[in-house]
């Protein structure tokens, strides 16, 4: 029963409802960085969790790639239906995470960061050659159909955006349920004392393997709303390495206090990008990268901290009130 | 598989690695003393051969002889390496030595976005060449075939540089601290080392290496917008084969790339853009630490 006093699920499922209604009133644009933030927060939900147990990865392209190749090529077998794409894109990344994920549990710190990137390189090295799937110009994607369904070209992004928007809610719902169950909280036991996991009776290279394989199943499905909200996938800006950077970019704006908080720092990454491009497009990425520094140098746990320190500034003059009128 | 083509891979080859090492032993430098991982190793590159290809540009415009642009690549490397490397060491990694490990990396990535658009808002984004110096060496035929004398100075370049590093850190004052420091930071601390200065100058010489490569390179490649991103993939490859701060770990590594690059443009050009980050995942996945990397003890 604690679930239904959960403060995070019922923020979220706010959240939705707010996002829910605020379609109706939604600008074409507006829509796209909505579903760019939905897509890029998915991948970083799955990088939350990997950062809880102290892993970082500098290769999560892959698996955003991966799932966004995906529907390239099953759309070129005719599949046109997003749930079939979803659970196509979810199911390749899913399995790739599954396989490497026997590898990769055996590595930490910098050494897991740096093999990730390899493997998203050797991937970004073979999508440019491959001819089929339009080598490094990419290819495009087709509008999708909703259960067999056809909107219709006006009312297309906005059922779209409907299925992101209910697809994030249940994916962040369940992140933040694993995050909060025995299994999830075992992350901040591998990243304080892997040793002491083992003893206790748990294997961490399981249940890293575990959690690399959520990593991977949302970063796909991330890959998926990206490829659709485009409608064009190519090998530079799926793949390569400062995609990469992107996701973790976000994570650590976020912070990785709460999965509704990683929403946020999409969001807020999303803006500045999209802000940047359009009234300063020489320096963009200095806008991106001086703000990345900027958080890094001020707020080290991400915007979520600044609800902490918040939260423990009040309780601290509580305190003080208290103790004066005890003193009294 | 005939002579000739034996011999084109081994040179290519040789040409290449030097290319790779010239990029890759400045990082691995950096990693080694300060641990630091430093993604804005691309951006010096970048920023290397911006200011070579432009000052060469100048220079041949006003009748400068040919000649100057070797001296054009040595001093806009060292300007670079002490500009640079003072502004990025004291005004951001001085701050963050006690961080996590991975908070360092995405901090140099961010610094590395924006001096890549302090590149583009200085030079634009029309690409520069300075073929000058290449043309004054002119080719050489070998084996029927014609390679640049300013690519095979590379090689050359590349050996001078491993000496240097390799005389310096062992046969001299400065390097014997820097090994005190390596071992253990907080100890030679102790011993009155000025482990301050040390990290400067370190990453002063990792910044001038950085800048030399691109500077180096200027000429025979088209210098325009990119060049850092895709060289700093590179020499991350380069530097997990060889191990990370590791001097000759960058060497062998960047042998073993070059040769196995040459080979697959040579004989399987299909696979070239990713063979060497499976020879990377090959590494990694059998020796982790890399091929050189000296072995550490585990910490509980």
């Amino acid at each position: 029963m604690t679930r239904l006093f959960d403060k995070t699920f019922w923020g979220l499922t706010i959240g939705l409802v707010a996002l829910f209604v605020l379609n109706f009133f939604l600008e074409e644009w507006m829509r796209t960085i909505g579903l760019q933030t939905l897509s890029r927060g998915l991948v970083a939900i799955g990088l939350l969790i990997l950062w809880r147990a102290g892993l970082v990865s500098f290769g999560h392209a892959l698996f955003f790639g991966f799932g966004a190749y995906t529907v390239a090529m099953l759309q070129i077998v005719g599949v046109r239906d997003i749930f079939l794409l979803m659970i196509g894109g979810i199911f390749t990344a899913g399995m790739l995470a599954f396989v490497l994920g026997f590898l990769l549990r055996q590595y930490r710190a910098i050494f897991f960061a740096l093999l990730n990137m390899a493997f998203s390189m050797i991937l970004y090295g073979v999508l440019a050659k491959v001819e089929s799937l339009g080598s490094t110009d990419g290819i495009g994607i087709e509008q999708v159909t909703f259960l067999g369904i056809n909107p219709g070209d006006d009312n297309y992004r906005f059922v779209f955006y409907i299925f992101a928007i209910v697809f994030a809610y249940v994916s962040a719902v369940a992140a933040h349920w694993y995050l909060k169950s025995t299994l999830g909280m075992m992350t901040m036991a591998v990243r304080e004392n892997e040793i002491r996991v083992e003893y206790l009776g748990y294997s961490s290279e399981k249940a890293i393997h575990s959690k690399y394989i959520i990593s991977g199943l949302l970063a796909g499905a991330g890959g998926v709303i990206m490829a659709v909200t485009v409608g064009h996938v190519d090998p530079d800006s799926m793949v390569y390495w400062p995609v990469s950077g992107d996701f973790v970019f976000i994570t650590i704006l976020a912070g990785t206090g709460n999965v509704s908080a990683t929403f946020i720092g999409a969001l807020v990454y999303e803006l500045l990008r999209t802000y940047a491009f359009e009234f300063a497009p020489e320096i963009w990425q200095l806008i991106l990268g001086g703000s990345l520094l900027l958080i890094i140098m001020f707020l080290p746990d991400g915007l979520w901290s600044i609800r902490s320190e918040w939260r423990h500034k009040r309780a601290l003059r509580a305190a003080n009130r208290a103790q004066a009128s005890s003193e009294e | 598989m005939d002579f000739e083509l034996l011999i084109v891979i081994l040179i290519d080859g040789l040409v290449y690695s030097s290319y790779l090492f010239l990029v890759a032993v400045g990082l691995t430098v950096i990693f080694g003393v300060q641990k630091v991982l430093n993604v804005t190793h691309g951006a010096f590159y970048a920023f290397g051969a911006y200011l070579t290809a432009f000052l060469i540009g100048l220079a041949a415009n006003g009748g400068w002889p040919d000649s100057g642009g070797f001296l054009i690549i040595l001093v806009s490397a060292i300007f670079l390496g002490i500009v640079l490397g003072i502004i990025i060491e004291r005004g951001l990694l001085k701050f963050l030595y006690d961080r996590d490990e991975h908070i360092v990396v995405l901090a140099t990535f961010a610094a590395f976005l924006v001096l890549e658009d302090a590149i583009l808002l200085i030079w634009g984004t029309d690409p520069y060449l300075a073929f000058q110096p290449l043309a004054l060496l002119g080719n050489s035929e070998i084996a029927g075939l014609i390679f640049d004398n300013y690519a095979l100075t590379m090689i050359a370049l590349s050996f001078v540089i491993a000496f240097i590093l390799w005389y310096g850190l062992n046969r001299t004052q400065f390097g014997r601290v820097l090994l005190a420091v390596i071992f253990d930071r907080e100890v030679s601390m102790a011993m009155g080392i000025n482990v301050t200065k040390v990290f400067l100058i370190t990453f002063i010489i990792g910044t001038f290496l950085g800048a030399l490569g691109g500077a180096y390179h200027a000429p025979i490649i088209s210098v325009q917008p990119g060049i850092g991103v895709e060289v700093i993939v590179l020499a991350f490859a380069v530097v997990v084969i060889g191990g990370m701060g590791s001097i000759p770990g960058a060497l062998i590594g960047a042998i073993v790339v070059g040769i196995s690059r040459a080979a697959a443009v040579h004989m399987l050009p299909e696979v070239e853009l990713f063979v060497i980050y499976s020879i990377m995942a090959l590494v990694l996945v059998f020796r982790p630490e890399g091929l050189f990397a000296p072995i550490k003890a585990r910490k509980i």
